[in-house]
């Protein structure tokens, strides 16, 4: 299976990323690569094995509800480029 | 040509835990911006999901009322999709393995007649945060204190036909849901929100036609409008000679109509697969049994229970049933004023009306269960008649107190005292001279008509305070003894 740059437009594009133009035939390159990897798995007879949510053989552990956690808005919002009147600030995403 | 309509619903309902869905901060609503929203929320490095047992207990608690398959094995899924209200650039759903498979419910349309709508599925997930795009020039505010509330999403199958099939649905999600205590269902704070699928077809016709979906609408009137309007305009698209395009579309209740949504899902391309951060949530048997046990009685059995122990008609039975705050409510009134029809009326009648006009949910009443029970005891008793209750029962609502202290205090006891009625109404026959004639000369079976005049007007002398069966009883007999 190859893909062609369309394919890698259209991914770079759902992943937010930025590609320069001259990466791109190697990317398609690569990604193609791994679909291949993928296909000779899919050769595999998988038709006794049940197919699986998680690699652990294990169930998930639940937590109860109780409120646990504190106000760390100044510490958590330290970090950030841009706040004001407690809300994080972000490039306008919508016109 | 007559047309169809294909309605399928998604309905989002917040879960009414204390806490998030995967982290230990609180879902308390209207908290200052970002102050409930802990590292886990923010998705910062390093940080990992731990499933609430209270979310799953509600969501099983749903199915159950739904009469639907339990998924004994549920996993969650990562949704991918950019958004600044969405931290981890992915909303943690389940999408392949929901814990609620196929179930169904039964609406009850206004002419009386049930349908069923089946539920394809219900399913947890996460809440995205809010985005305030209007306060900052060039910039959008974002507000993470409801990002990870858990939430429920229900998902009907495309059953309904009409926006009312559509209202009667949801109104009925909404009782389940309230009934269950998993949700609180305010609409307003977006506890409770609904998406529309909506497409038309020419009536007979097998396959659907193109659908739109609306999203976020969070009132039962906005739902049926925006569906009744997305109906017309589809139909009006295709027969100019369009088509209808598939696209997500906004409500705007201002204008009344909906409009195509510059939406985050151009490329709608989720890429979903299950979540390495959490392990599938197995549930057995003995787990979905003891939940099976603290089910609250739901509103069809309570409905049923109100028509058997309490007489009421079908309907103020569906209306009463509907909400249990305004359940429960009612039926502290009809034992305390041991008069379940006296107080259905109340309930659907007076204090509704209050209620609407104030914009009030019966768990903010001015006036309890208790004050208004009071207040029939004593139409039940001849203290006052039920003209006057409604005067009390306003003092009531804007000044409160009970019934006793308001009927004293404004001196508003019911007049039985024979002596006193016989002249009111000696006062009213002296002065009205002309009716009193008519009344005489008028053929006997018109007279029973016109004894209506008089008692207005006793009434009206003694403020609405005489008792109106003693005086018709008096007016009757005084009126005839000038006859003959």
């Amino acid at each position: 299976m190859s893909l062609d740059r369309t394919d890698v437009d259209k991914i770079a594009h759902l992943a937010r990323l930025q590609i320069e133009e001259q990466d791109a035939p190697e990317y398609a390159q690569n990604l193609s690569n791994i679909l291949d990897l993928v296909d000779q798995m899919q050769a595999v007879d998988t038709t006794d094995v049940l197919p699986m949510a998680h690699p652990l053989d294990a169930v998930q552990r639940l937590r109860s509800d109780n409120v646990t956690e504190d106000n760390q808005r100044e510490l958590l919002q330290s970090v950030a480029p841009a706040v004001e009147n407690g809300l994080f600030l972000v490039p306008k995403v919508i016109e | 040509m007559e047309w169809e309509a294909v309605i399928g619903l998604e309905i989002h309902a917040q879960l009414a835990t204390k806490s998030k869905i995967f982290s230990g901060a609180s879902t308390a609503f209207g908290a200052e911006p970002n102050t409930q929203a802990c590292a886990v929320d923010l998705a910062l490095p390093g940080t990992l999901p731990v499933f609430n047992e209270e979310a799953l207990r509600m969501a099983v608690k749903f199915g159950l009322a739904v009469d639907a398959e339990i998924g004994r094995k549920s996993v969650f899924d990562r949704k991918n999709y950019f958004y600044p209200d969405l931290p981890k650039g992915y909303q943690t759903s389940q999408l392949f393995h929901p814990i609620v498979g196929i179930g169904h419910i039964d609406i009850t349309l206004e002419d009386g007649t049930t349908k069923r709508i089946g539920v394809t599925r219900a399913h947890l997930e996460e809440d995205a945060g809010k985005s305030l795009h209007d306060e900052f020039p060039g910039m959008t505010g974002i507000d993470l204190n409801r990002a990870g509330t858990p939430l429920l999403e229900i998902v009907s199958e495309p059953d309904m036909r009409s926006a009312e099939e559509a209202v009667a649905y949801v109104r009925k999600i909404h009782s389940l849901v309230t009934s269950l205590g998993i949700c609180d269902g305010n609409m307003s704070e977006g506890s409770f929100r609904c998406d529309c699928n909506v497409s038309v077809r020419p009536k007979g016709q097998e396959e659907y036609g193109t659908r739109t979906e609306t999203k976020n609408i969070n009132s039962f009137r906005f739902i049926e409008k925006a569906i009744v309007g997305e109906i017309e305009r589809q139909i009006d698209l295709i027969e100019d000679g369009g088509r209808v395009v598939q696209a997500t579309r906004l409500y705007d209740a201002d204008k009344n109509e909906t409009r195509s949504m510059r939406s985050k899902e151009e490329a709608n391309d989720y890429r979903y697969f299950p979540c390495p951060d959490l392990l599938p949530i197995v549930i057995d048997e003995d787990y979905i049994d003891a939940i099976r046990q603290t089910l609250p009685e739901l509103p069809d059995a309570r409905k049923a229970r109100f028509i058997e122990e309490y007489k009421l008609s079908e309907y103020d039975a569906m209306v009463l049933s509907a909400d249990h705050n305004m359940a429960a409510y009612f039926e502290v009134i009809a034992k305390t004023a041991n008069d379940a029809k006296l107080a259905a009326n109340w309930v659907m009648g007076e204090l509704s009306k209050l209620l609407n006009q104030h914009d009030l949910d019966i768990t903010n009443s001015p006036v309890n269960a208790e004050q208004l029970g009071g207040l029939l005891l004593r139409i039940k008793d001849d203290t006052i008649s039920g003209k006057i209750a409604k005067q009390v029962f306003e003092v009531m609502w804007s000044e409160g107190g009970n019934a006793d202290e308001i009927i004293e205090s404004k001196g508003l006891k019911q007049v039985t005292d024979s002596g006193a009625i016989e002249q009111i109404v000696d006062e009213v026959i002296a002065n009205n001279t002309p009716q009193v004639e008519q009344y005489v000369n008028a053929e006997p079976d018109k007279r029973g008509k016109m004894i209506g005049f008089f008692m207005g007007q006793v009434m009206k002398a003694s403020q609405g305070k005489a008792n109106p069966g003693q005086v018709q009883g008096v007016l009757k007999q005084k009126l005839d003894a000038l006859v003959s």
